[in-house]
């Protein structure tokens, strides 16, 4: 105010004064400020489309090199699960199937031991007696009166009722034979029949695993195809997989702490409870680096028996020194399931040490004397003993927590970013429409000269117009 | 999350740290008065040396010494320790120590005057031999001192590191009659013990046991 002395004097003169001045500095400089806030919002707006774009450009690589590690892995896996079945079907070839000829004579064996069998049992129909036609003769003679015919019927009849005798003992003999030889025919049938439904089994089994095979085929054409549907179930399974595993690692984290807890106190009766490596005890730290050692040897272990795969030098290794390294370290870890024991026992004795002192230091010297149970000794040795054990087993969710964090983070960059371009063009459209509203707000602000322009130059064209029209007219 | 970031952190320490324990550990010192008039009150410092056998873990040191008519000497620390690294022998230690500080208690004749300077100066010299990284003083006293004709007590402290911490601090019948007197001499221990760079600090609720060592 010092500055401009007139404004102190007459504010009510000097305020529309001022505001006269800044309208028509604004009007003046209206072309240049103009270009000036449309270049600038330009600038930022483009800035931030151009971010936008390359950080889609980034996405979009992130989403195929995703594409492309989920499909390797989705086919890596469907070529492990194929392998298997078919490995399986070899198996089940090679224990029943690879018999087959030797069943197959067998049972040509027993088919023909059956035929032969039946052959014999069947009946034998009696020969017709050749003298039948002797006694018709006979018979035919007519009856005289010294009965020298009926003497010879009667001898003959006699002799008839005889052969009947013999030829129906004959007969029953023939009859008990035939019935035993079916009845010996029995076993055979039930053999038969045993042997065939085996085979069946067999083949009702392969049937069903060629079913898995043709799935598991379609399976990895359709990843090899690089479907979008074998995409999203990969991708779904990878999640799964990562939520799955993290839940298990995170138990096995709570298995670890326990097991840490265990050994801390015994160590510290080791390298002693009062030097510290930085902020944390030498105990703490031991304690700490067993677990951890436990833990790679249980992870060296799965390797070994190849039920994981993070370290492949270890899985081509030949048979022997596989073999070999699956003893060291089991050996190892059992050494160490022993030490943690001992360690638990140790750490029950300071407990009970420190607690009775405790308890004799705040004057209650009865309550230390209390009965003394096995139970707890003996459930933190059993738990010292199992847990590095347990804790081997942490390698097979690691495995698959790390290739699905793969494929998870990957999914979530690719997430993150697509949130960034989404606003970053967000904000270049704001910053566009930013500089658009500060143009027109401009414009309010100097508006009455912008009218007083407008009227002048409607002024000025309306004489060019009519001339215009009247030019055209002639 | 402690633990996560306990593991995490220990994990780099074993690359990067190397053993060391002195800054850890924890050395205190404990004056006890036993001038006529207090040592009726050695039953509640028994108390507190229980408490402090019970926190202190292995690697500290605790020091357990009178306050006499002069107290600057090795002769009046009761028994002093630095407990072994490992729990086990600790915790025999802490009875043996315990032991003698009720055998202490039971025998202790009281004392004509009260130097608590030369016990302070005596803890301090103790403190620092040991090269524990917290050291604390507990004067377990009225704080009302009296020195011997001929000790020359006027001796500026060097407590720099180490913190003073008064227990018990019973006002005397002086006290009770003009206040003015009590908070006066605590005033004037405070000046002296932070003009040696020390830290003062009074805890007379015995309740909480906890407050002592902070």
């Amino acid at each position: 105010m010092t500055s401009f002395p007139f404004l102190s004097a007459s504010p009510a003169l000097a305020w529309p004064l001022l505001i006269v001045l800044a309208i028509t500095l604004l009007y003046l400089a209206r072309s240049q400020a103009h270009r000036a806030i449309a270049a600038s919002s330009r600038v930022v707006a483009n800035a931030l489309r151009l971010t936008s774009r390359s950080l889609r450009i980034a996405e979009s690589r992130i989403r195929l090199r995703n594409r492309e590690v989920l499909l390797a892995e989705g086919l890596e896996a469907v070529e492990k699960e194929l392998e298997r079945e078919f490995q399986r079907v070899d198996a089940v070839v090679k224990r029943d199937l690879q018999s087959y000829p030797a069943f197959h004579r067998h049972m040509a064996d027993i088919i023909t031991r059956i035929d032969e069998d039946y052959c014999q049992s069947t009946e034998v129909p009696p020969s017709p007696p050749s003298w039948v036609t002797a006694i018709e003769a006979v018979a035919k003679v007519k009856n005289d009166a010294d009965g020298g015919v009926t003497v010879i019927l009667e001898g003959i009849h006699k002799t008839l009722e005889k052969h009947h005798k013999t030829a129906m003992e004959e007969y029953r003999r023939a009859s008990r034979t035939r019935h035993g030889l079916l009845s010996k025919m029995m076993p055979f049938w039930r053999k038969l029949s045993k042997t065939l439904e085996e085979v069946g089994k067999t083949i009702t089994g392969l049937q069903e695993r060629s079913r898995v095979i043709d799935s598991k085929m379609a399976e990895y054409e359709a990843i090899r195809a690089g479907s979008d549907s074998a995409e999203r179930r990969l991708s779904s399974s990878s999640l799964t997989q990562f939520v799955v595993a993290g839940l298990v690692m995170l138990i096995a984290f709570g298995g670890a702490v326990i097991n840490f807890n265990l050994i801390a106190l015994p160590m510290s009766e080791m390298v002693g409870g009062g030097s510290y490596i930085g902020q944390f005890k030498t105990s703490d730290v031991a304690a700490l680096v067993i677990i951890l050692v436990e833990v790679s040897m249980g992870l060296f272990l799965m390797e070994s028996l190849r039920i994981t795969r993070l370290f492949p030098i270890i899985g081509m290794m030949d048979d022997k020194m596989r073999r070999r390294m699956i003893w060291i370290s089991f050996t190892i870890l059992l050494i160490m399931a022993g030490v943690e024991s001992a360690l638990a026992f140790m750490r029950d004795g300071i407990a009970a040490d420190l607690q009775a002192l405790r308890q004799s230091l705040s004057g209650a010297e009865a309550a230390a004397a209390s009965s003394k149970s096995l139970i707890p000794t003996v459930g933190q040795m059993v738990l010292g003993f199992v847990l590095p054990f347990a804790l081997t087993f942490v390698a097979i969710p690691l495995e698959s927590f790390i290739h699905s964090a793969r494929t998870v983070l990957g999914l979530a960059l690719a997430a993150l970013l697509r949130a960034l371009t989404f606003l970053l063009r967000l904000a270049a459209s704001i910053v566009h429409y930013l500089g658009k509203t500060a143009l027109t707000l401009y414009d309010l602000l100097i508006f009455p000269p912008l009218w007083i322009e407008g009227k002048i130059s409607r002024l000025r064209r309306e004489p060019l117009a009519a001339a215009a029209a009247k030019e055209a007219k002639s | 999350m402690k633990k996560l970031a306990f593991l995490l952190g220990a994990a780099a320490l074993i690359l990067a740290g190397c053993p060391e324990s002195s800054s850890h550990t924890r050395a205190v010192y404990m004056l006890l008065d036993t001038s006529g008039t207090y040592t009726a009150e050695l039953n509640k410092a028994q108390a507190i040396i229980n408490y402090l056998l019970g926190t202190l873990q292995p690697g500290d040191s605790l020091a357990v010494a009178r306050i006499d008519t002069g107290s600057f000497s090795e002769k009046d620390i009761v028994k002093k320790i630095t407990f072994d690294g490992r729990p086990s022998v600790s915790t025999q230690q802490k009875r043996d120590f315990r032991d003698a500080i009720d055998k202490f208690v039971a025998e202790v004749e009281g004392s004509p005057y009260t130097d608590i300077t030369g016990g302070i100066l005596q803890a301090t010299e103790t403190l620092y031999e040991t090269g524990a990284g917290r050291k604390t003083i507990l004067v377990f006293s009225d704080m009302e001192e009296d020195i011997k004709a001929g000790y020359v007590r006027d001796i500026p402290f060097n407590l720099q590191g180490i913190e003073v911490v008064a227990l018990n601090v019973t006002k005397l019948r002086g006290d009770i009659i003009d206040p003015r007197k009590f908070m006066t001499r605590l005033e004037e221990w405070k000046t002296k013990v932070e003009k040696g760079d020390g830290q003062w600090r009074v805890v007379n609720d015995l309740e909480r046991l906890e407050r002592i060592l902070q």
